[in-house]
């Protein structure tokens, strides 16, 4: 067992050990390196001012991604390579391209959120060539600007990739050889790490474990421990509610809770991967869900939440169930003795409590895809399109028999309920009937007898009611052909 | 520095009237910018938490802070008790705005008590473990149960009248009424407020604020500490943005840190988080407007009865003059023969609603603009049709009087309109888009042209000045200051051009230095617009000064007469000689010429009347035209911005791609404004949206996907501005209207456009639903 973690930070490697586990990477660069460059503006993986990049090793080499320093905690960097604004212009002060270009296109205004878009453009240009329109939309989508306007940094981005220099001038891409062999070095010490903190009130730990084996081992003695993998939701506990936890265990560095399997069946999604990870297979698997998952949080919260989180928290508002509770998706719990599968929907009991047992860890979730002929759709509504919490999310899972007759149907909603739920009256309503105009006017009421949501600041009560209902029969048009959904971009399916 | 590049350099880097990038732009982009939080702190510096009040309208009747004072890192628990002066941030000089409440709270996060700590963490936590016992009073939070509570105002408030408006309306073909709700909006600088206060000796304290407003902090601390304002300097070098809301605001800030760093004799730093800022700082005003037109069967207006009622909060701040800037714009771009215009700042048990881009103006205009799509569709015609036939006039035509007796003599907005409407060729759209709809069963696309002409100068004729101080160090190189701050507006970069181009020297000799209330005494807000008429003006007279003594030592030294005497770009040209402008410079300072010189301006030819409703406020105005395309789902209330055409007016342009960055955003921000953007209360009165995962302002993928945004090249002030430039801040932010009613108009076609949707703002998916199932079942 040691007792530090180990990452590199810009050109330096560190070894740590003077952290609570809930020390975040913000005030670690800010206070104890003043890396000043990188801003707190909302303390919420919100608005991006405090964007850096996280490199890792995953199984296609090493991976940087746009991260909100402000929830991450610091026992989540072992093994990783953080990158600040500071890192980027080159010894002699020359600008990064992507920073020229932000000048040269007068993407700054008050300054204080560029060098967040700075590390969000940064991190697209490692990964896309030739960023279409979409792509730098959907990479901005975590970062607010309220002085531009945004139209000349996305000008920017279109100007760095349209003159994109030999990546020479990139510090990470030339240094990415010497990075991955130290990145290799430390992960090759694949020892639990336990880091002790003496607080006012106790030793407070980070706990860093080795393997899954080890985890599941820890946590059968430590079943009261927070659990943390992308820390989206976790991280406000700490910076928002001030709460105190104690000890943590950290999980997002374990890549055997990272796969992603493809069966003749459908998809084996691991409690580890990120909703980044998770598109790549989605959005050929499954398009529908593929693209829900585009508009959850922004790029950085997709970064680092996983699916597996989104599940275990048991939000009523969680993107990810409806779909995977309409496409009946399994979930496997795990603890040190054994693993247990149920079905997804189960999981969900009341608001604020869930079918996880102690010492118990959600280890992965197995979505079914749809067969070719049926009908599959998720519905997202929010105030803001993108990077917003739902005022609603429906999915409808549709198989029609030889007869235009409704086979099979599930349909599941969140912010309907006090959890995410199944509309039970609703789908027997439609269970074995023709699946037409008549019967889905017919029956939209329904929706009243399965669903009484609340009012609150996302919408009414009968806003979410009415919008229920007209989901289904938006979700009718487009089973009868008809597509009548917003969409900023045209959409290229396979 | 090679000589030979300078002596023969046709013009300077950083003249006025090009583009320029903004004087930070390289450092904001390394991070190396440095804001408040980003400063060296002295050593031993303290960290402040806020203990905010859980109860909207309450006695307190007791407060115990034992458990606070125990809490690690905990130095010291500040209460009114500590305060030495007075406990009073009011700007407005009516005492309604305690810094620490004591025996009563009038808003849900009204703060109590603060907590000094050796870290913000502990400060923070310290803070929640307070134990206060309140007896709770009836309290209300918007503008229809203020009014159904006695109506208290805040203020008094302002009425306008012209003409008579009663027999009018009485009498006329065709009269409306109705009325409009109007969100307000959190400001959303993405640096949220903070100040440090540094305890120097005697009586001096040096705080390093994020304002708007250094001499309003200056004189707030000192009135806080009782010392005289001389004891107390204030110092800004830019913000991460203000739009209004760091103008009175960080007033409670710094005069927090100051009283602390004071009393404790340690530098004092306050930092709120971002829930607290948007929870103990004011907003953008709701308005309810209630309106009565009288039109002719055409569609012209004959006479407007309106009343303004805003949701200020529990104390004035500025909401007078917001109400005021409300009526100044209730009229839009339209001549109102008759009309009758009153205000009603409303006290309600909310933060104290304050400054935002726009100041009241965005909510008259919107009113305004609501008149006139009730009388479209109540004549069936495009609104564009109504706007064009109630347009003010040109001189002469005697449709040039506001409501507040100001002729308006620089009318361009029909040229305006006219060119927006062929370049955006909004009339082959709109068919276009009538014929979409008649099509579609569940999207319908909507346009909409929108006109905006918007007041320049502060309302209070006092504020109307401003000073700068300018030296020539004996190196050449010079130092500028301004009472001006930056808040990413560009004024630093475009008063250095000023400057700059005075001199005819490169822009990079020019050292811009943060604002301080040291240097120049006495200023204004960064505000209305002003910043760049004000101290661009008064930096030009410093510079000037300076200009003049030299021209006088040139001609005493070469002995020559002063038409001999001319500034190239880095050099002189004096007589036949040429002279780089270093040497010059350093010649000038052995003849014992002074290089150091304070400039002053004062906006010419206003007056204003207020209990009269009459006079001149406005110095002149800046004109605007935007065309905006949606589409919205009529089964969620979903919508996108299509298209926006924008073509705006900011005279003579000093500096055109930093105007129209000002154009862009405030687009975008005003959009904000009226869709996403929506403050909700809850039953106690707490703002649940209060951080950005709940409060949502717009992103890049929300912006117009096509967005073409152009100046008006021929424009130029008709008065005697820096440049014959135009204030740009403010008024392209109401060119957003044009997204509401483009999103009304989509919602008018599931009605056929036979009703006036009357869609209120923010129009967020959920109300432009509502508004389409209205609209059917009407």
């Amino acid at each position: 067992m040691s007792e530090a973690i180990r990452f590199i930070l810009n050109g330096e490697e560190v070894t740590f050990k003077d952290f609570g586990p809930t020390e975040t990477l913000l005030d670690y660069l800010r206070l104890k390196r003043r890396l000043t460059g990188t801003k707190e503006g909302c303390a919420e993986g919100d608005c991006g001012a405090c964007t850096v990049l996280v490199g890792r090793l995953t199984d296609q080499g090493l991976r940087y991604e746009s991260v909100n320093a402000c929830i991450r905690f610091m026992g989540s960097l072992h093994g990783t390579h953080v990158v600040t604004v500071e890192h980027l212009a080159g010894k002699d002060g020359a600008l990064h391209p992507v920073q020229q270009a932000m000048v040269d296109c007068h993407g700054s205004q008050c300054g204080f959120c560029t060098p967040g878009f700075v590390m969000s453009l940064y991190g697209l240009w490692l990964t896309t060539e030739r960023p279409t329109r979409a792509e730098i939309e959907s990479a901005l989508q975590g970062n607010l600007c309220r002085c531009t306007g945004y139209e000349p940094i996305v000008k920017a981005a279109e100007q760095v990739a349209a003159n994109r220099p030999s990546s020479l001038f990139d510090p990470l891409e030339r240094d990415r050889i010497q990075i991955m062999a130290k990145l290799w070095a430390i992960q090759a010490e694949n020892d639990t790490i336990v880091v002790e903190k003496t607080e006012t009130n106790g030793t407070a730990r980070s706990i860093v474990p080795g393997s899954v084996a080890a985890f599941a081992d820890i946590l059968a003695e430590e079943p009261d421990a927070t659990i943390v993998a992308g820390a989206t939701d976790v991280g406000l506990w700490v910076t928002k509610q001030m709460r105190v936890l104690n000890p943590v265990i950290f999980i997002n560095h374990l890549g055997e809770l990272q796969t992603v399997e493809t069966s003749e069946t459908g998809v084996t999604i691991g409690a580890g991967v990120s909703y980044t990870q998770a598109l790549r297979t989605l959005s050929t698997e499954i398009p529908a869900f593929g693209r829900l998952i585009d508009r959850i949080g922004g790029q950085q919260v997709r970064n680092m939440g996983t699916i597996g989180g989104n599940i275990a928290n048991g939000s009523p508002i969680g993107d990810t169930p409806p779909a995977l509770i309409a496409l009946g998706s399994e979930l496997t719990l795990r603890t040190h003795a054994g693993r247990r599968t149920i079905p997804l929907e189960d999981y969900f009991i009341a608001y604020g409590k869930q079918d996880r047992l102690a010492g118990e860890f959600v280890e992965r979730v197995f979505v079914p895809r749809p067969a070719e002929d049926n009908h599959f759709a998720v519905y997202k509504i929010s105030k803001r399109r993108d990077e917003d919490i739902s005022a609603l999310c429906g999915a409808f899972y549709l198989a029609l028999d030889g007869d235009g007759k409704v086979a099979m149907i599930r349909i599941a909603f969140g912010g309907m309920a006090a959890t995410p739920k199944r509309a039970k009256h609703v789908e027997e309503a439609l269970l074995g009937q023709v699946w037409n105009w008549d019967l889905v006017s017919a029956t939209r009421d329904a929706f009243d007898e399965d669903y009484q949501p609340l009012s609150d600041w996302r919408a009414t009560a009968e806003y979410r009611s009415l919008t229920a209902k007209n989901l289904l029969t938006r979700f009718f048009l487009e089973t009868a052909g008809q597509s009548h959904e917003l969409r900023r971009f045209e959409v290229e399916e396979a | 520095m090679d000589k030979s590049t300078f002596e023969t350099k046709p013009i300077i880097n950083g003249r006025m009237h090009v583009s320029l990038k903004h004087d930070s732009a390289h450092k904001h982009v390394t991070g190396s910018a440095e804001y408040i939080d980003d400063i060296q702190e002295p050593i031993g510096t303290l960290h402040g938490g806020l203990g905010l009040s859980d109860r909207a309208h309450a006695e307190i009747v007791s407060i115990d802070l034992s458990a606070v004072k125990a809490a690690p890192g905990v130095v010291h628990v500040l209460t009114a008790a500590d305060i030495p002066g007075f406990n009073d941030v009011a700007s407005t000089g009516q005492h309604d705005e305690p810094l620490l409440a004591t025996n009563k709270v009038e808003f849900h996060g009204q703060i109590i008590f603060a907590v000094i700590a050796e870290t913000r963490d502990q400060a923070r936590k310290a803070a929640k473990l307070a134990k206060i016992e309140y007896n709770d009073l009836p309290h209300w939070t918007d503008i229809d149960s203020a009014r159904e509570n006695g109506g208290k105002l805040v203020v008094e408030p302002m009425t306008l009248k012209r003409g008579e408006p009663e027999t009018e309306i009485e009498n006329a073909p065709k009269r409306i009424q109705n009325h409009m709700y109007i969100g307000g909006q959190e400001h959303f600088y993405l640096e949220s407020h903070i100040a440090m206060a540094i305890p120097g000796e005697d009586d001096e304290v040096t705080i390093w604020s994020s304002t708007q407003h250094p001499s309003e902090v200056q004189h707030m601390v000192a009135h806080v500490l009782g010392c005289a304002n001389n004891a107390v300097e204030v110092k800004t070098r830019r913000m991460g943005g203000g739009f209004g809301g760091k103008e009175t605001q960080g007033n409670q800030f710094a005069a927090l840190a100051a009283v602390a760093a004071k009393k404790l004799k340690r530098a004092v730093k306050f930092r709120p988080d971002r829930d607290e800022d948007m929870s103990v700082t004011g907003k953008r005003h709701d308005f309810r407007v209630d309106y009565d037109v009288a039109f002719d069967e055409e569609g012209r207006i004959q006479a407007v009865d309106a009343t303004y009622a805003a949701r200020c909060g529990f104390s004035a701040d500025l909401s007078g003059p917001v109400t005021d800037r409300a009526l100044f714009h209730a009229d839009s771009s339209y001549f109102y023969p008759h009309v009758h215009l009153t205000s009603q700042p409303l006290k309600t048990h909310t933060v104290s609603n304050t400054a935002f881009r726009g100041f009241g103006g965005p909510q008259g205009m919107l009113g305004s603009e609501r008149i006139i799509e009730e009388i479209a569709y109540a004549v069936g015609k495009d609104p564009l049709e109504i706007r064009k036939l109630n347009f003010y006039g040109q001189p002469g035509s005697g449709r040039t009087l506001t409501p507040y007796h100001q002729d308006v003599e620089d009318n361009i907005i029909a040229r305006l309109v006219e060119e927006l409407e062929t370049s955006s060729d909004y009339q082959a759209r709109r068919q276009a888009i009538l014929e979409f709809n008649a099509a579609s069963p569940v999207i319908r696309k909507g346009i909409a042209l929108t006109p905006v002409k918007f007041g320049i100068s502060f309302t209070m004729t006092a504020y109307n000045q401003a000073g700068a101080l300018v030296h020539i160090y004996n190196d050449g190189s010079i130092h500028l200051n301004h009472g001006g701050t930056e808040m990413g507006q560009g004024l630093y970069t475009k008063v250095a051009q000023v400057v700059a181009d005075t001199f005819q020297v490169d822009i990079d000799r020019v050292k811009i230095t943060a604002t301080t209330t040291g240097k120049v005494p006495n200023t204004s807000a960064t505000a209305a617009s002003s910043g760049t008429d004000l101290n661009g003006m008064a930096a030009y007279d410093a510079a000037r000064q300076i200009r003049e003594r030299l021209i006088d030592f040139a001609c005493r030294q070469w002995k020559v007469n002063r038409s001999q005497v001319e500034f190239l770009p880095n050099r002189l040209r004096i007589g036949s000689e040429i002279v780089p402008f270093d040497t010059f410079i350093r010649a000038a300072y052995y003849d014992r010429v002074q290089l150091s010189a304070a400039g002053f301006y004062k906006t010419p030819k206003i007056h204003w009347d207020r209990k009269a409703g009459r006079g001149r406020p406005f110095y002149y105005f800046a004109y605007g035209a935007a065309v905006s395309e949606v589409s919205i789902d009529t089964l969620t209330g979903e919508y996108m911005v299509d298209r926006a055409d924008i073509l705006h007016d900011v005279g003579k342009s000093l500096n055109p791609a930093i105007d129209i960055g000002q154009v862009e955003g405030a687009f975008v921000q005003g959009m904000g404004w009226l869709t996403t953007e929506e403050l909700w209360w809850d039953a106690k009165g707490r703002l649940r949206t209060h951080a950005p995962s709940t409060y949502k302002i717009p992103l890049a993928s929300d912006r117009p996907k096509i967005f073409n945004v152009k100046l008006a090249e021929w424009a130029e002030n008709a008065e005697h501005t820096i440049g014959r430039s135009k204030a740009v801040g403010e008024p392209p932010f109401m060119l957003a209207i044009s997204v509401l009613e483009a999103i009304s108009m989509a919602v008018a076609s599931v009605a056929d456009y036979a009703v006036c949707p009357r869609l209120d703002a923010p129009a967020t998916p959920e109300r432009v639903l509502m508004a389409v199932e209205r609209l059917k079942s009407e």
